[in-house]
């Protein structure tokens, strides 16, 4: 099949961008979106031209690197992540435009590439249990109920793509962090830093620059994990606990090691 | 759909001692990338298992433990960072002043059809030859017509791929060196002279019962095979059989 695209192209974070035209891109129906980068990069290489930056890792759907706005749509027109779409999602003769995430706190690096660093530092402000590494303990000394244990995997995995946010108009992280947060405050391994974390990551999540949900639910329209606003209420309701106890004077600060 | 094993494991990594560091102090390497847990054989899940093991239970220990031992503490000044540098651009300048016509991406599938013909799951004495005579002429085709994206300033992801592509084109003569010293089917791989009449794979426990270690000797020389015996106190090797 032949393909049309218009990619936006960018040099460096500071430089302006704008769309290029790359016409008669010939590529099998059964490669993926990737991989017809990959064509029309060598054929940029070869004839001395620049190829597109873009990121990818693992291109089987669970590293959470590739982060292209296909068509408007984080991810292209299926509810995966970007190298799981196939040319034969598109039609021949098809026109497509290909553009990096948009959102105020993922400023672009170059091309299709956008740094995504503040989801790192949101989980770095408190994604985490305080464990010392030592003798394992007996599996079954903190019991997790069956349910519990389902919600939890539910919210853990998300691999943080950052697609919730390039879908939300106010360029909202609040899926992600909801993930995150649900994912080990439900859990009693998570309990004990459980006020201090959710503070910690929303504050972390506002100085950003990322904007606060009105849930609109685009996010998980896009999220190729299936991931449900559900976890923004759940969120939502572990911040006001949080607040609360913190009027109360209850918590003392968790200082990470 | 076309499913068949990879020759992308290496049943190896980096030398390692007991506490994971390598030949060079204060260097530790964990998970995959050192000797494997799971020796000879590889099955689903081993990297997730060894990346816990040694990242929850031991690297915390032995990396903290070496440490508290370290009394000098080296600035970026220090001689060895200005030589590192200078390597690194050395070899940075090196993949830019080719200027070839290649695209990185053909050695690169290249190199993978040589390894999946010959290295892969079953091989034998004359395709691994073979294998290391093709990977030898790929490397100096590489090293005088790639292309790669101008600029060493900044993003350059040819460059990046480019000098993956390097080492994959050496780690490649290695793997195959490595498989035809052993002259015996062990773990994951059958060496097809060495199989019953049925087909199954017959180790040699007499000759290889070891770990095969490649010392680097330098660019453009032979590396040299250093042998560790395998010895077994409680639990005697048997021959696996899913019979």
């Amino acid at each position: 099949m032949k393909i049309t695209l218009n990619i936006w192209r960018q040099p460096e974070a500071e430089a302006e961008g704008a769309f290029e035209r790359y016409e008669d891109v010939e590529i099998d129906e059964d490669a993926s979106f990737l991989e017809m980068l990959d064509v029309l990069n060598d054929r940029l290489l070869t004839n001395g031209e620049r190829p597109v930056a873009f990121d990818h890792d693992c291109r089987e759907g669970i590293c959470g690197s590739c982060s292209l706005l296909i068509d408007d749509m984080p991810h292209g027109p299926r509810q995966v992540t970007s190298c799981q779409i196939y040319m034969r999602d598109f039609s021949d003769g098809q026109e497509i435009t290909v553009e990096p995430f948009r959102a105020t706190a993922f400023p672009v690096l170059r091309d299709l590439m956008v740094d995504r660093s503040p989801l790192d530092r949101i989980v770095e402000s408190g994604g985490y249990v305080s464990v010392n590494a030592g003798p394992k303990p007996e599996p079954n000394s903190i019991p997790v109920h069956p349910e519990i244990q389902e919600a939890a995997m539910d919210a853990a995995i998300c691999i943080g793509c950052g697609a919730c946010v390039a879908a939300c108009p106010n360029g909202s992280g609040m899926l992600f962090t909801g993930a995150k947060v649900t994912h080990l405050n439900i859990l009693p391994q998570g309990e004990p830093e459980r006020f201090h974390r959710v503070r910690s990551m929303v504050r972390q999540h506002d100085e950003e620059g990322f904007g606060g949900c009105t849930n609109t639910g685009e996010c998980q329209q896009v999220c190729p994990q299936n991931i449900s606003i559900k976890v923004i209420g759940e969120l939502n309701r572990e911040y006001r606990g949080a607040m609360i106890h913190k009027l109360r004077g209850r918590s003392g600060p968790i200082e990470a090691q | 759909m076309m499913i068949y094993p990879a020759p992308h494991y290496s049943m190896g990594g980096l030398w390692v001692d007991y506490e994971l560091q390598s030949t060079i102090p204060g260097l530790f390497a964990i998970g995959e990338a050192n000797f494997s847990d799971h020796g000879a054989n590889r099955l689903g899940a081993s990297a997730m298992m060894q990346c816990l093991a040694d990242g929850y239970f031991i690297a915390p220990h032995t990396v903290t433990n070496f440490v508290s031992g370290v009394s000098e503490h080296v600035a970026a000044d220090h001689p060895a960072f200005e030589a590192a540098e200078n390597e690194v651009r050395g070899r940075i300048s090196a993949l830019l002043g080719v200027q070839g016509k290649t695209p990185p991406t053909l050695f690169h599938r290249e190199l993978g059809e040589v390894m999946l013909d010959n290295c892969g799951i079953t091989r034998e004495a004359d395709g691994l030859r073979q294998a290391m005579g093709r990977v030898q002429e790929l490397r100096e085709a590489f090293w005088s017509d790639v292309r790669i994206e101008p600029g060493d300033a900044g993003i350059n992801q040819t460059l990046e791929y480019a000098g993956r592509i390097a080492d994959f084109l050496e780690l490649a003569e290695l793997m195959c060196r490595d498989a035809l010293v052993r002259e015996e089917s062990c773990g994951c791989h059958l060496r097809e002279e060495h199989q019953t009449d049925e087909g199954e794979a017959m180790r040699d426990d007499d000759r290889h019962a070891n770990v095969q270690v490649w010392e680097w000797k330098g660019e453009g020389e032979e590396p040299e095979m250093q042998i560790e015996k395998l010895e077994f106190e409680s639990i005697e090797p048997v021959t696996r059989s899913y019979k």
